[in-house]
């Protein structure tokens, strides 16, 4: 009777309570995610950005081939013409108005595949979840990078 | 902010109440829905065990199940609980394409969830329609119920899924416990306090 009950009760307790230990000192899997980051893997596409050149430029020349090659359209640009005095690009033109629609867009990445200049440029940032549908409108002031010094 | 006076509470100044209008006083005006929501208790509890409600409709359910796995683990944010049935969750994650003939089902099933209710809309084809602009699709969930957040993503990792969690919880903390209209509640006729 009292050796049944040890196999019966004790002996599951005690191997369920042993797992518990064996796995309380192995490495957790669970990546605390608001306070730590996992590691984005290189080639990651999420937040679109538009980069400059060393010197300040930036490097987007309006040529609209990204928005060509996007297969949810959701890229547009207006070009406009550089001038001497304002000079914002090193091309012919430059791009007055970029805006990327982020709730259509799907990050492949053939923006940044089209780009001639390299301009467009797929990065890691993946927070862009908001709450209303005009928030996802993102114009150039908000895709380009800021000048280095 | 004060709130109406309900209750006049007597007691000596030496225990502090929480809630406290007057400083050091001997008459304290307060009542126990102010004291819930300055401390935001309630909202709390309500952001902290949001439950939702299993409705994958294309491949963003994957990323949707990837983030109750230990390795994102949802249920650090008490949401892990996904149910089958409207009627026992709160929030429901719209997680791919919505088609025609998928809205009347949505709406159904929306209107089926207790109130208060909460609408995730997960990836690009949930929350605009993404690159299936034609004739089959809903060009945005939103034309069919109210969406709280909005994920952009094809689909969205985990991680972001994760953050659209946090901005969800955040925004019902932010929103006043008792208010009606906030909180999307089907009660169009305010009963006064006279009336109660």
């Amino acid at each position: 009777m009292s050796f049944q009950l040890l196999k019966d009760v004790v002996q599951p307790i005690v191997t369920g309570f042993g797992i518990t230990g064996r796995r309380t000192f192995r490495k957790k899997v669970t990546v605390q995610y608001p306070e730590e980051r996992r590691e984005q893997f290189a080639r990651t596409r999420w937040r679109h950005v538009l980069t400059r050149y060393d010197s300040g430029l930036e490097r987007c020349i309006g040529c609209s081939l990204c928005a060509g090659a996007c297969p949810a359209r959701c890229i547009y640009v207006e070009a406009a013409e550089n001038t001497d005095q304002d000079r914002r690009s090193p091309g012919e033109r430059y791009a007055n108005r970029y805006e990327i629609n982020m709730l259509r867009c799907i990050f492949c990445g053939y923006c940044q595949e089209a780009c001639p200049t390299g301009a467009i440029v797929l990065r890691s940032d993946f927070e862009l979840a908001n709450y209303e549908r005009e928030d996802f409108i993102f114009t150039k002031e908000m895709l380009l990078e800021p000048i280095r010094d | 902010m004060p709130k109406r006076v309900e209750t006049l509470v007597l007691h000596d100044s030496a225990t502090p109440v929480l809630g406290d209008i007057q400083k050091g006083g001997s008459v304290v005006v307060t009542n126990s829905k102010s004291l819930l929501e300055q401390l935001n208790v309630l909202n709390g509890a309500r952001a902290h065990c949001l439950w939702p409600l299993t409705f994958g409709l294309a491949c963003c359910a994957i990323e949707m199940m990837a983030t109750v796995s230990s390795r994102f683990d949802l249920s650090r944010f008490g949401s892990e609980a996904f149910r089958a049935t409207p009627r026992q969750a709160d929030v429901m994650i719209i997680a791919g394409r919505v088609s025609k003939k998928m809205a009347p089902v949505l709406r159904q099933i929306y209107d089926q969830m207790p109130e208060p209710k909460w609408v995730i809309s997960m990836g690009a084809c949930a929350s605009s329609g993404g690159v299936y602009n034609n004739y089959a699709i809903v060009q945005g969930a939103d034309q069919v119920v109210p969406v709280d957040v909005y994920v952009p993503g094809c689909p969205p990792s985990p991680d972001a899924l994760m953050y659209a969690f946090l901005k969800l919880q955040n925004k019902i903390k932010a929103q006043s416990f008792t208010d009606k209209h906030q909180l999307r509640m089907s009660e169009t006729k305010a009963r006064t306090l006279e009336t109660v």
